[in-house]
């Protein structure tokens, strides 16, 4: 369930369509539960999303499992998406995958036994000129090198402890 | 020192805030607008600029515009398209970020031109930061009355939201994008009926990209005729060019649309040359689904010009001999550069993105893709290569919206123009695995390297 102040941004998002089109707020709110639930979404949450928007659960489903950025099961607090498609390539991406690989012992769409780290390759996030780069929850990091990647790894460590 | 219309003051700190954008003149065009001019006006000095979306189609903006219904009592919207997604493109992150009142006034003038009270910025879901600058930005233009009720005195009103998209290339199509916001999955619609007609809702809805619609601000400001002045020909005007690859300075430039490809690849101005001290092998100029070509054809068309960055000039030849201007995304490649492998990422891009209602383009991206891997680690077989020349041909054109050509366009051209890299991954399968192909011939003179005919 979501809190007082999230239900008020659900309905201040559907304020945004005319009368009802409620079901326009489905990607918005969708982002919102993800967020609040864990990084992924559950049945339990889909339901839920679709009772808050009156439509029907299958109408949730379909959309959820559409769209690349909604997580259909658990993944770690922190997610390296690392995008591998051309520019990307053409930058070195297949080594920076590989690095982080090697580095918190995974696969690709692996997570680390304690649960901290989901390693992800996604197809291209319009960064190409600053490759080879992931996203990070919000955020874009560019310009990574094995050092750089450490770093980040220790600053996700940090903000775990 | 090329001349700027987008980014004349994009140097100047903060302008990405209210008061200082104002300061330089922001605004000024949509005060015009709306205070001197009828939407009828308006619409004409867009079609006298000779303004061309610049998403991707390069379709006329004005005649786009002139195109939408006026039904009695049924509300239009104006939907921004902001799902920037063609590898190698990434210039209207960067007009977002840093230029948020450019494309709100844009928004601004579009909307009054068009008779719409409700404008959509559909912004793509991994440029998660974004939406809050644009909204911080909308806020601010509405404190100071260029959003709202009655805007400044004029009787006009309009509301801007932005809405994030969740990962999905294809929702940069505009009926996959009505469809994402309406909130179902981005299939794209059998068109017509266009979204000019029944868009958004049902009712009539202009899409544009972000670019065009920001580009709507100079155009007010200096007059449709001396806007077309800019650029040459038909490519009226500048262009975004989202630069990347292996060049010295990837990063977005705006360009006058009369500079040469060899200009913008080789001078400090632009991309400051290859990277590396490496050589030139092939370019990708308007995102990834426009056709690549090898060095030769790209700095000279197959007459011999010299190449230029616009709409005809860089098709000319067809797709025998050319490309196209496309979104910008322009993404060189080094002579180190495996053409096999950066086309199986893009077909393994396209396989991942496709909607999969038509099924030459579900079957046939992955198909391609399958294909494509099996060459590049050394197990293709000769026959492949027509295979896969057979498949493309079998989605282009079979599909209900653009990505079945889109997927198609890049394995045609790679086969088209670098058949002799493919086949020396079939002939040479352990060794392919330790280097690349090389530069071969692709920088040779055209009369040398013209393209065997497929």
């Amino acid at each position: 369930m979501f809190s007082e102040e999230k239900l008020n941004k659900v309905k201040e998002i559907i304020a945004r369509y005319p009368q009802g089109k409620q079901k326009s707020a489905l990607l918005p709110v969708l982002h919102l539960a993800q967020e609040e639930f864990g990084g992924w979404l559950s049945a339990e949450t889909m339901d839920y999303v679709a009772s808050l928007l009156q439509i029907t659960p299958i109408e949730v489903y379909e959309v959820a499992t559409f769209y690349s950025m909604f997580n259909m099961k658990p993944v770690g607090k922190h997610v390296f998406e690392v995008c591998h498609t051309g520019p990307c390539m053409l930058r070195g991406s297949d080594n920076i995958i590989d690095y982080i690989k090697k580095k918190l012992n995974i696969g690709v769409g692996e997570t680390t036994q304690d649960g901290l780290f989901t390693l992800k390759t996604v197809e291209c996030l319009g960064a190409c000129g600053y490759a080879p780069m992931m996203q990070l929850g919000k955020h874009f990091r560019e310009h990574l090198t094995p050092e750089k990647v450490d770093e980040i790894i220790n600053e996700c460590r940090a903000k775990a402890n | 020192m090329g001349r700027k219309l987008l980014f004349d003051k994009a140097h100047i700190e903060n302008i990405r805030y209210y008061d200082v954008y104002r300061a330089n003149g922001g605004y000024d065009s949509a005060e015009k607008a709306l205070k001197s001019m009828t939407p009828e006006l308006v619409l004409e000095e867009v079609k006298k600029s000779g303004l061309r979306g610049r998403g991707g189609a390069g379709f006329p903006t004005g005649l786009k515009w002139s195109f939408i219904a006026k039904p009695e009592g049924v509300p239009r919207y104006l939907v921004c398209n902001a799902d920037e997604s063609e590898p190698g493109t990434f210039k209207d992150r960067y007009l977002m970020e840093f230029l948020p009142h450019l494309l709100i006034e844009g928004l601004l003038i579009s909307s009054y031109t068009l008779g719409a009270n409700s404008c959509y910025i559909y912004i793509r879901g991994e440029y998660a930061w974004i939406p809050d600058i644009l909204e911080e930005a909308i806020a601010d233009a509405k404190k100071n009355g260029w959003l709202g009720k009655n805007i400044q005195g004029s009787g006009f009103d309009l509301e801007i939201y932005v809405q994030r998209g969740a990962g999905a290339y294809i929702c940069g199509e505009e009926t996959a994008l009505i469809e994402s916001l309406e909130g179902k999955r981005g299939n794209p619609r059998i068109k017509p009926p266009f979204p000019a007609v029944k868009g958004l809702w049902d009712c009539p809805t202009v899409v544009n990209n972000v670019e065009t619609l920001a580009t709507v601000v100079p155009i007010l400001r200096i007059g449709g005729e001396e806007y077309a002045k800019y650029g040459i020909g038909k490519s009226t005007g500048t262009k975004l060019i989202s630069a990347c690859g292996n060049i010295n300075k990837p990063g977005v430039y705006e360009i006058e649309m009369n500079i040469s490809v060899e200009e913008f690849i080789y001078s400090e101005e632009y991309c400051g040359g290859i990277a590396n001290g490496k050589r030139l092998k092939a370019c990708i100029p308007g995102g990834s689904s426009v056709p690549i070509l090898p060095a030769n054809l790209l700095l000279k068309t197959a007459k011999g010009e010299p190449r230029m960055m616009t709409y005809e000039s860089l098709s000319d030849g067809g797709f025998a001999t050319g490309t196209m201007l496309g979104s910008g995304g322009f993404i060189v490649l080094d002579e180190d550069q495996c053409i096999v492998k950066n086309t199986l990422t893009f077909a393994r891009f396209y396989h991942h993105e496709s909607c999969g209602q038509c099924s030459p383009c579900r079957e046939g991206t992955g198909w391609m893709e399958r294909v494509l891997k099996n060459i590049e680690k050394g197990k293709g077989k000769m026959s492949d290569i027509d295979l896969l020349w057979d498949i493309q041909r079998k989605i282009e054109g079979n599909t209900i919206c653009p990505l079945g050509d889109a997927a198609a366009w890049p394995v045609a051209a790679a086969i088209r123009h670098f058949r002799d890299e493919f086949e020396w991954h079939v002939l040479n399968p352990e060794e392919s695995q330790v280097r690349n192909f090389g530069l071969a011939h692709y920088a040779d003179p055209l009369e040398i390297a013209a393209p065997a005919a497929v």
